[in-house]
């Protein structure tokens, strides 16, 4: 959120200046449970209930050290107290106990912390304390209190209201002086003037002994737009501190070797081109670099697509964002941060985000009719009746009434309410969004691009046609394929487990990186040249037994799940489906085959792959990416919207509008639907809040508003385009 | 009418300790987790002496 430059139209958006300067304020306040340094913060997605609280907390408890732990069972986050401690034991002890978990960046989250939401809600309480007690006194002056009593009860509700003014409505006058000191407008301008205006003129019949104080107004405005300001707030909380939690899962640090060959984890930031650093089997490479010695089998599919790994030896550049998985290798840097491959894609992502055609919310588009005309109404009135009757008192008092009922209570809550309750569906349903306009952008989909390694499918291999071998010869290539972390290998040995075959009894195993798995006796599972078999078109490894002529074993992709579902359900809603991958084109075939798609594209690089996106863009289409690799991530913000899974690269996940955690493939059609709905509800409401003003407009022009009329405009139109916001559930 | 010289005030100084309360919970941090406070009468634990923190 680049809080500073926030300056829009949509009275939502104060929220987020606000949010960062209450979390500047705040900041100096100390945390429930000591200070931060000896906090550990866990991720629990899994927990869920009460017994799962306290089997968290009694499991924290028992690790040595700890002092105290606490579940969030909101947040899904676990607080430790544990000075001194490292978080691998808690994780363990957590893991142990039956839950994932996971260690968070504590200084990441330390600014999603919720110092906004709580401001919000002290004004809130605040402004609906004050308006009780000068309903109450209202409802008096209505029923025809006169005289003096009337006078006394304008003069309480003024010492009400006056100071609760000055506090609540605080939020609103400083997101008006600010637009207001850059010459613009937003909704915020109109609300401030009809408060201060109301206040004043309110003030003034009182002294005067006037009929007429809207001070009931004027707190019941400020209480509603707080209420449309707190959910919005909320909201935009919870995105954030799940997109702080996504990116602080991602500690990045290298192991440096100095000259005398030691090794010291340090932090990427401390790296210089020309350094030594090692990278052990499953580490993700941090720098661009030639490997000095080793070698090992390299996982491109985040930056490429590729979905089998390539053999990569000293003298090979290898590139950040890339995964070693056998073979330890030391490398000399060649690139770091922006200037490497995955700096380059950053770029490319950049320009995507510049070229996408600037989305207007619909509460801008609002608020762009909707602020001058209302001071347009409120002057026209002013002139029109001094020019009509002469008396300033009067004229004021109509313009007021003007301001006050056309005063957006039901346009302030219109997006906020429905957008609380359409998120909180999605989320339940497991698609967390990121962006603010995202459902409205969602709503317009007419084009789904599927990426397929790690999107459509779920990356991982699977075996075909192991019923033909063996039992003897599948238990050596359990053996084998356990011995290695190769992802062919990996899944071949998951396979054979899961048909309860056990391994054999081989001796002497081991990897050689770049060509497979050697065993006594003559075994070796790997490369067809190395194991001298001969090659078979598409992904498949080779086991030689020893005994016998090597065989070949295929592999497929596995869908994830309800993929083929998904597909099925956007082309029968008639929206288009595409895939388009890195992969080669006889992997890509025989998985489009499968899901359904007939419309595929292989072996698109990255540039290619935005391209195709804005070609389409160009065409009138409005596209949803859907992908998870660096590959992706310009495609990713080139489209109008994208969703990537939560397995996907950071770099993925933050250009993304929203996040498929856990769910199925099929919460994105849902997710389309619900969005639909949504804008629909949206619309509808800002047509309830015009449908009110065009009673309450010519009512208040013709000078018949009391403050009665007022209140209860106000009051209905709030709670129409509530419930209608609820509807949505 | 007299009344009304006690009644309203009165009602205000009810109100305010109303007030005073909420603004006294939300400081205390009482509505970080308000998933979690439900889940957590469900369960046993402290129900026989309070937590030692």
């Amino acid at each position: 959120m680049s809080g500073g430059v926030a300056i829009s139209a949509c009275p939502a958006c104060a929220a987020a200046p606000l949010a960062t300067e209450t979390a500047r304020r705040g900041a100096g306040r100390g945390a429930l449970m000591g200070d931060a340094d000896s906090q550990i913060l866990l991720a629990l997605p899994g927990i869920h209930c009460a017994a799962c609280i306290s089997t968290v907390e009694r499991a924290l408890g028992t690790v040595p050290g700890v002092r105290a732990a606490r579940v969030n069972l909101t947040l899904r986050r676990a607080t430790v107290e544990a000075p001194g401690l490292e978080a691998a034991p808690l994780v363990a002890a957590v893991e142990a106990a039956g839950y994932e978990a996971h260690e968070l960046d504590a200084a990441t989250l330390a600014r999603s912390e919720d110092t906004a939401g709580r401001d919000l809600l002290m004004r809130l309480a605040v402004a609906g304390f004050a308006m009780m007690n000068v309903m109450l006194l209202s409802v008096a002056v209505w029923s025809g209190a006169s005289d003096a009593t009337r006078d006394l009860f304008h003069w309480i509700s003024a010492a009400i209201a006056l100071p609760t003014l000055a506090f609540s409505a605080q939020p609103f006058f400083v997101s008006a002086v600010r637009v207001l000191r850059v010459g613009r407008l937003n909704m915020d301008v109109p609300i401030s003037l009809a408060l201060l205006l109301a206040a004043g003129m309110s003030l003034y019949e009182t002294t005067q002994h006037g009929a007429h104080a809207y001070f009931d107004a004027a707190l019941s405005l400020t209480f509603f737009l707080l209420a449309g300001r707190l959910l919005d707030a909320r909201m935009r909380r919870a995105a954030r501190s799940a997109a702080a939690e996504l990116s602080a899962l991602e500690v990045p640090r290298a192991r440096r070797v100095d000259a005398a060959g030691q090794e010291a984890l340090v932090a990427i930031a401390d790296l210089a081109p020309g350094d030594l650093i090692r990278v052990r089997p499953g580490d993700r490479l941090a720098a661009d670099g030639v490997i000095e010695s080793g070698t090992t089998d390299l996982d491109r599919a985040f930056l490429t697509g590729e979905s089998l790994p390539v053999a990569a030896g000293p003298g090979d550049a290898v590139h950040a964002g890339e995964v070693a998985l056998s073979g330890v290798v030391t490398l000399r840097i060649t690139a770091l941060g922006p200037d490497t491959a995955l700096g380059r894609i950053r770029d490319l992502v950049a320009r995507a985000e510049t070229a996408r055609m600037r989305y207007t919310p619909l509460a801008d588009r609002a608020a762009a009719i909707y602020a001058p005309a209302v001071h347009l109404l409120a002057a026209a009135a002013f002139l029109g009746w001094l020019w009509a009757s002469g008396d300033v008192r009067l004229s004021l008092n109509i313009a007021v009434a003007v301001l006050i009922i056309t005063c957006p209570c039901a346009l302030g809550l219109a997006v906020p309410a429905v957008a609380t309750a359409a998120t909180g569906r999605l989320y339940r349903h497991g698609l967390l969004v990121k962006s603010d306009t995202a459902l409205e952008r969602l709503a317009t989909i007419d084009t789904v691009i599927f990426d397929k390694t790690g999107t459509l499918t779920d990356g991982r291999p699977d075996p075909v046609g192991l019923d033909a071998l063996p039992a003897r010869d599948l238990g050596i290539a359990r053996a084998l394929a356990e011995a290695s972390s190769h992802p062919l290998a990996r899944a071949l040995g998951r396979a054979i487990a899961a048909r309860g075959i056990a391994p054999a009894e081989l001796g002497d195993l081991r990897e050689e990186p770049g060509r497979g798995v050697a065993g006594s006796g003559g075994a070796r599972l790997g490369r067809a040249d190395w194991v001298g078999a001969t090659r078979v078109d598409g992904t498949a490894t080779y086991l030689g037994t020893g005994h016998g002529a090597p065989v070949a074993i295929r592999f497929s992709e596995t869908l994830r799940p309800g993929a083929a579902e998904a597909v099925a359900t956007l082309r029968a809603r008639g929206v288009a489906v595409r895939l388009c991958s890195g992969d080669v084109a006889a992997a890509v075939a025989e998985v489009a085959a499968r899901a359904g798609i007939d419309d595929w594209e292989a072996g698109l690089d990255p540039e290619a792959k935005a391209a195709r996106v804005a070609d389409l863009t160009q065409a009138g289409r409005q596209v949803l990416m859907v992908g998870d690799g660096l590959n992706d991530t310009a495609a990713l913000a080139a489209a109008r919207a994208s969703i990537s899974p939560a397995s996907a690269l950071d770099a993925a996940r933050v250009v993304s509008d929203a996040v498929l955690i856990g769910g199925t493939l099929e919460e994105i059609p849902a997710a389309l639907a619900t969005a639909r709905s949504a804008t629909r509800r949206i619309v509808e409401n800002f047509g309830v809040a015009a449908a009110y003003n065009a009673v309450a407009i010519p009512v208040a022009l013709a000078g018949l508003a009391t403050p009665l009329a007022a209140a209860l405009a106000m009051s209905f139109s709030s709670i129409t385009v509530s419930i209608n916001a609820l509807r949505l559930r | 009418m007299s009344v009304l010289a006690i009644l309203i005030p009165v009602s205000l100084f009810l109100g305010g300790i109303g007030l005073l309360a909420f603004v006294w919970a939300v400081r205390g941090r009482q509505f970080d987790d308000p998933e979690g406070d439900a889940a957590r009468m469900l369960s046993d634990d402290w129900d026989d002496r309070p937590r030692p923190d």
